[in-house]
């Protein structure tokens, strides 16, 4: 591998070169010494930069090649294309807030356990859940909440099915109730080292400078838990927002969702002269994306100072 | 990913709330408990019953009776092997190139360039700002004028790659965390081994519950991975079932079950193996 040369914490062993180095300039010694991460980097500029770079340079182009406002005007000014993103936005701070709060509580539930097995069991299926979504959970859901479902069938039985009341899995509350069974896990899985973080002391100097259960929450353990919550409820905004297959699976493409859009303009859906909506759409998206990771990674920073996790 | 016991002193400290103790305790025991219940049994009726619902499905047939035959039938689907093949084919491909890529980087940036850490998880965060739905339109933009990449299916793998960063990069970071990595490389060194010998005798052993658990998780988003794949005009598993779902419903959905509850089994394994390598360490100590 290309870390091999400069990696010498036994320097004779590559004594010629080791001289050769002693002589080097500082900026070539520095370069040197980031030379093993460049594979890396590289990778990343070609395989995430160079796809980045294109949407945005499209973004503003027409499909002959000139420059154009004319694909961000087609978005920002009403129509399906801004419905999409409302719908989007709506439906991401939906499924982080709620799910970002009851994985909270779930995880907090989890670690009183005295099971360790328990535990183990609930880390793995965590693992697994988040990373899980797309076809198999829409049909998952199509089997346990559909129209023929078995849970709509209990349900039907109590007089409470909820298609009599005009709900569909297949609209915007359905889609959000599927996308907590891979966000709630996401939340357990982010959040844990928090709610480990949370320090035996702190809750023994509470209770020796005589404050209550309540006000152990209310002034130690909120106040520390805020950051990492929030900033988890980021990611899980970032997680729902860029879901695609899942909502496309489940409602066969009918919810206006932006990334819904981009992939039926991808798959030739679109009027002509609009080619390229879908890189703006494709921007659009990077942007709402980078704003919530910033505001993640910040809160991350003001966390770190009280958790050791 | 592993949870402490921090169970039993959260218990034990609801007895010191108020002074007269004995009493208080066994009244402030029960109420967590009970609060605990509900939220678990919750949680638990809205995970499995889509879980059970799907089971019950694909092993129901037309006529509502109980049935095996979808589970013998998987293998005899139309396109179905190939459709593993090329799922196979493309998480080896994705894990070799990110193995080879992340450990060198990681281990040397742990070394050698602790100050570069704060731009790795940075850079690994990134594919998480750029949706998969967004970054296939770019990449198959970028793949366009060469043809011979962009009719190769490895070209999902060199963006799988991509994908599994941020599980990948933050397994092996913990993982090489916990370990004191510069005494190792010095000992493996001055007893004359070489970078290789010292990465993959001293190195990976000891990384080897990291770097499992990281496979498995890149195995499973390549294994679940639909967006990128469908939009490239590839059959993998997840665009086979999504295409074959109307002809066979039953089939299809016990294949989803199928690879859910492996992946849960092996997943728990890891953990359990790492729990007990780490449990035998301690007692040696």
């Amino acid at each position: 591998m290309a870390f091999t040369p400069s990696l010498d914490t036994a320097p004779s062993l590559r004594g010629v070169e080791g001289r050769a180095m002693a002589g080097a300039s500082p900026l070539l010694r520095r370069l040197r010494s980031a030379a093993p991460v460049l594979p890396f980097l590289a990778y990343v500029a070609v395989v995430l930069g160079i796809p980045t770079y294109i949407i945005a340079t499209l973004a503003f182009q027409t499909r002959t090649g000139h420059f154009t406002w004319h694909n961000l005007k087609v978005i920002t000014s009403g129509g399906q294309y801004l419905l999409g993103f409302e719908t989007s936005l709506k439906l991401a701070v939906a499924t982080a807030v709620i799910p970002g709060v009851l994985g909270t509580v779930l995880a907090y539930a989890i670690a009183q356990s005295r099971h360790e097995s328990f535990k183990r069991v609930i880390a793995s299926a965590s693992g697994v859940l988040a990373n899980f979504g797309g076809v198999n959970l829409a049909f998952m859901f199509v089997a346990s909440l559909g129209p023929a479902g078995v849970a709509t069938a209990w349900l039907s039985s109590l007089h409470l099915n909820p298609y009599d009341h005009g709900w569909t899995l297949y609209k915007f509350t359905g889609v959000a109730i599927v996308y907590m069974y891979f966000q709630v896990p996401l939340m357990v899985l982010v959040i844990t080292p928090a709610l480990n973080g949370l320090r035996e002391q702190w809750r023994e100097a509470a209770a020796n400078l005589g404050a209550s259960r309540w006000q152990y929450w209310r002034y130690v353990g909120v106040p520390v838990l805020l950051p990492p919550v929030l900033g988890s409820m980021f990611l899980l905004f970032g997680s729902g927002f860029s879901a695609y297959a899942t909502a496309e699976a489940l409602t066969g493409g009918t919810i206006a969702l932006t990334p819904i859009q981009i992939g039926s303009i991808l798959q030739g859906n679109v009027i002509s002269g609009e080619e390229n909506v879908g890189y703006a759409l494709g921007l659009g998206m990077i942007v709402i994306l980078m704003v919530s990771v910033v505001a993640y990674a910040l809160l991350q920073r003001r966390t770190s100072r009280w958790l050791r996790s | 990913m592993t949870l402490p016991e921090i169970g039993d002193y959260f218990l034990s400290e609801e007895m010191m709330d108020e002074t007269p103790a004995p009493v208080v305790a066994t009244r402030r025991r029960r109420r967590p408990r009970l609060g605990r219940g509900v939220i678990l049994l919750i949680a638990a009726l809205y995970f499995l019953v889509p879980l059970y619902a799907a089971l019950d499905f694909s092993l129901k047939n037309l006529q509502g009776h109980f049935s095996l035959s979808p589970l013998t039938q998987i293998a005899g689907q139309d396109g179905f092997t190939g459709a593993v093949l090329l799922s196979f084919k493309l998480s080896v491909t994705t894990l070799v190139i990110e193995m080879l890529l992340m450990v060198p980087t990681v281990i040397y940036v742990h070394l050698r360039l602790p100050r570069f850490r704060r731009v790795m998880e940075v850079i690994t965060t990134l594919p998480i700002v750029i949706p998969p739905i967004v970054l296939i339109l770019g990449v198959l933009q970028a793949a366009r004028p060469y043809i011979w990449i962009s009719s190769s299916p490895y070209l999902l793998a060199v963006v799988y790659v991509v994908l599994a960063m941020p599980f990948v990069y933050r397994s092996l970071d913990s993982g090489l965390g916990a370990l004191d990595l510069k005494i190792l490389v010095e000992a493996a060194r001055s007893l004359g081994s070489g970078w290789i010998t010292t990465m993959w005798r001293v190195l990976v052993p000891n990384l080897r519950s990291a770097l499992l658990s990281a496979s498995v998780l890149t195995l499973a988003l390549v294994f679940g991975e639909f967006t990128m794949a469908q939009l490239d005009n590839w059959i993998t598993v997840p665009v086979w079932i999504y295409n074959t779902s109307s002809n066979n419903p039953h089939v299809v959905t016990a294949i989803a079950m199928m690879f859910l509850l492996a992946m849960w089994l092996v997943l728990t394994l890891i953990i359990s193996l790492d729990r007990s390598h780490r449990r035998n360490k301690g007692r040696l100590q």
